[in-house]
């Protein structure tokens, strides 16, 4: 973990982020517009760096597994701890660079949930990023389907929804949205942040069913616990894999 | 204006002369409004000192002027309507009237003026009235300097602040109204001026107007109403220098209009609103020097409208800057500034070379298929706009400014 911390990208990664939250939070006169710019660079950057960052990481120490696999250790163990090390530093690098600023300038109830979205999306996409790096042996190609994987997340699967919502433009659509906001988690992410903010009345009807729907403690758990399957199923068929992968 | 304070000076002349005072008051020989009112000759004036008075429903139904000294209070009880007039050139000067009944078969008001013309009521505190002041049939009369506060019960359950019906050539000036169903109601209304109110949470509208011409209301804010001002089946309205803010709900507008014509709305401000101005059916409209800022939508145009001529305002901050349903464009957009046009002035006129386009894709997008808004702010939705930007193709290709301002309009 500690060779993680010092290496050299992520403490560009840290010092990226914490410029551009600082820069956009003293430039908007708003805090609450700054938010909103942030979250854009929360629901694109951040996933995208966890998804490279933890692919390559994983590419790279694949003489450093083969060794470690050949000591008395649970190969469960080995996998899991890479993982943890990896959602540690990088949610670290997070809080450090997004966060101390948001605490700075926005210490209330949005700019938490705005850390926790992050920091869940983080280990969301370490988890995913195992996932892919677990399937594919070459380098090249698993680095790609991370790409593909980012690509699908923010912008696929976003358009297929405004696909399907126009093919089925004649039935009301707006409970099973909340269905197929769940399928993405930086979908749900979004939609958990705006709606804590006051633009949440712009979104109209299907603002107000969600907001029935999210604005609920109940609702709010079952979104947490959505994000919080999205980590533990990749993480589960990622050590499944790992377990039996001739290294 | 001028004629209020005509019919003031006579009737303090009038006064001087003719008529006399009669006191009432706990400590005076007369101790009830009632008896005053019933021995009182037309053109007297009553003087009522401070105290609480439980008197039911006083009915004025000749020419007097009430006045009362450190606003005494007329307590409806909760069952009665307070003050009826039904007398011409009455005046209502400075009582705190609460209480008053609540009836959906009776339109019960704090105050309520029957067929009436030249009544004056001013200077006023209404609390916790059903209806505010209520004029109906009236003719030249003054609503002025109030104050009405009602605790919005729904609504259904409560009145109108200031509610005017088949009325001609009212003055509505300077009255705080804040809790009401709509702040100031009015119906057939024609001729009449609204002037530096202030309406204020109320249920459903700070301003409602239906079938009512001719009228001109300005300086007046609107701050987070139901919606602000609604005007509908009206032509001939002036609205001018007002202010409409933190109208901000789920069908929340600044301004609604729907099937006027022939109208004016010049220099207001629209801010913090849902939608700042929502317009449909409404055509021939002049919409000058008005400011448009940090809305959701600035300006939403049904395919219906025609003959809006949109110029010279500022639009700044705004989520969504027009917003339309159709692809047919019967308005005008010229000499606008737009905060998110990102074109060029190579001759320095100070007007940008390239036409600006209002309407975004996503907002077309959301108008036909509002769920659809679940994907507001996403990558995909603003990676859209950047290519309809550069190719227009599905927004519609009328609806643009061709002379956009690159600096502020004013």
């Amino acid at each position: 973990m500690t060779d993680i911390l010092r290496s050299r990208i992520m403490i560009i990664y840290t010092i990226v982020l914490l410029a551009t939250s600082l820069s956009l939070f003293s430039l908007e006169d708003n805090a609450n517009k700054g938010l909103l710019s942030l979250l854009n660079i929360i629901l694109i950057i951040v996933p995208l760096f966890s998804l490279l960052f933890s692919t390559i990481y994983i590419y790279n120490s694949a003489e450093f597994i083969e060794l470690l696999v050949s000591q008395p250790l649970q190969r469960k163990s080995i996998w899991l701890s890479f993982s943890v090390g990896l959602a540690i530093s990088l949610s670290m690098a997070f809080v450090i660079g997004i966060g101390v600023p948001v605490l700075l300038f926005q210490f209330n109830a949005i700019g938490f949930l705005l850390l926790i979205v992050g920091i869940l999306l983080t280990v969301i996409f370490v988890a995913i990023a195992l996932w892919a790096a677990v399937q594919i042996r070459d380098k090249a190609k698993g680095i790609g389907l991370a790409i593909l994987l980012w690509m699908y997340f923010s912008l696929l699967f976003d358009g297929f929804v405004l696909f399907l919502l126009f093919q089925f433009a004649d039935y009301p659509l707006e409970k099973p949205m909340i269905l197929v906001s769940a399928l993405n988690p930086i979908d749900l992410g979004r939609i958990l942040i705006l709606l804590q903010l006051d633009i949440s009345a712009m979104m109209g009807y299907t603002g107000a069913i969600f907001k029935d729907f999210f604005g609920t403690i109940a609702g709010v758990t079952i979104a947490f616990i959505t994000l919080t399957l999205w980590i533990i199923i990749p993480l589960y068929f990622s050590t499944h894999k790992f377990n039996r992968k001739d290294l | 204006m001028k004629k209020a304070i005509l019919i003031l000076m006579a009737l303090i002349f009038w006064i001087e002369i003719f008529a006399n005072i009669i006191y009432v008051g706990p400590l005076q020989k007369i101790k009830s409004i009632r008896s005053a009112i019933h021995i009182a000759n037309k053109g007297d004036t009553i003087l009522v000192s401070s105290g609480t008075y439980k008197e039911g429903n006083l009915i004025i139904s000749k020419q007097l002027t009430l006045i009362g000294k450190k606003y005494p209070i007329l307590d409806g009880q909760n069952k009665f309507e307070v003050i009826s007039i039904k007398a011409n050139k009455v005046v209502i000067d400075g009582f705190k009237i609460y209480h008053s009944g609540t009836s959906n078969l009776d339109d019960y008001a704090g105050i309520k003026i029957y067929d009436s013309r030249e009544v004056v009521i001013q200077n006023n505190i209404l609390d916790d009235t059903y209806f505010g002041i209520y004029l109906q049939y009236a003719k030249n009369c003054v609503v002025k300097n109030n104050q009405l506060k009602a605790y919005n019960k729904g609504e259904q359950q409560s009145g109108n602040g200031v509610h005017c019906w088949k009325s001609d050539s009212l003055h509505i000036i300077g009255n705080t109204i804040d809790g009401h169903r709509d702040g100031i109601y009015f119906e057939f209304v024609t001729n009449s001026l609204i002037k530096a109110n202030t309406t204020t949470h109320n249920i459903r509208y700070g301003l409602h107007f239906m079938f009512s011409n001719n009228d001109t209301y300005q300086s007046n804010s609107f701050i987070a109403n139901g919606a602000g001002v609604a005007v509908m089946y009206s032509n001939k309205v002036s609205m001018l220098a007002n202010n409409f803010k933190e109208n901000w709900g789920d069908a929340a507008y600044g301004l609604l209009l729907k099937e006027i014509s022939d109208s004016y709305i010049v220099g207001n401000v629209f801010e913090k609103n849902t939608s700042g101005i929502y317009l449909e059916g409404a055509s021939r409209i002049q919409m000058n020097h008005n400011i448009f800022k940090n809305n959701g939508w600035a300006m939403k145009i049904q395919a219906s409208c025609m003959d809006i001529n949109v110029a010279q305002n500022n639009f700044e901050g705004n989520t969504f800057d027009i917003g339309t349903n159709g692809s047919l464009v019967l308005n005008t957009f010229n000499k606008n500034y737009w905060d998110k046009y990102e074109g060029y002035d190579l001759n320095r006129d100070k007007i940008g070379d390239i036409p600006y386009r209002p309407v975004s894709l996503y907002s077309m997008i959301v108008e036909q298929n509002p769920p659809a808004m679940m994907l507001f702010r996403s990558f995909i939705t603003s990676l859209l706009d950047k290519t309809e930007k550069l190719i227009p193709s599905l927004t519609p290709e009328n609806l643009k400014d061709n002379t956009p301002l690159m600096r502020k309009a004013f």
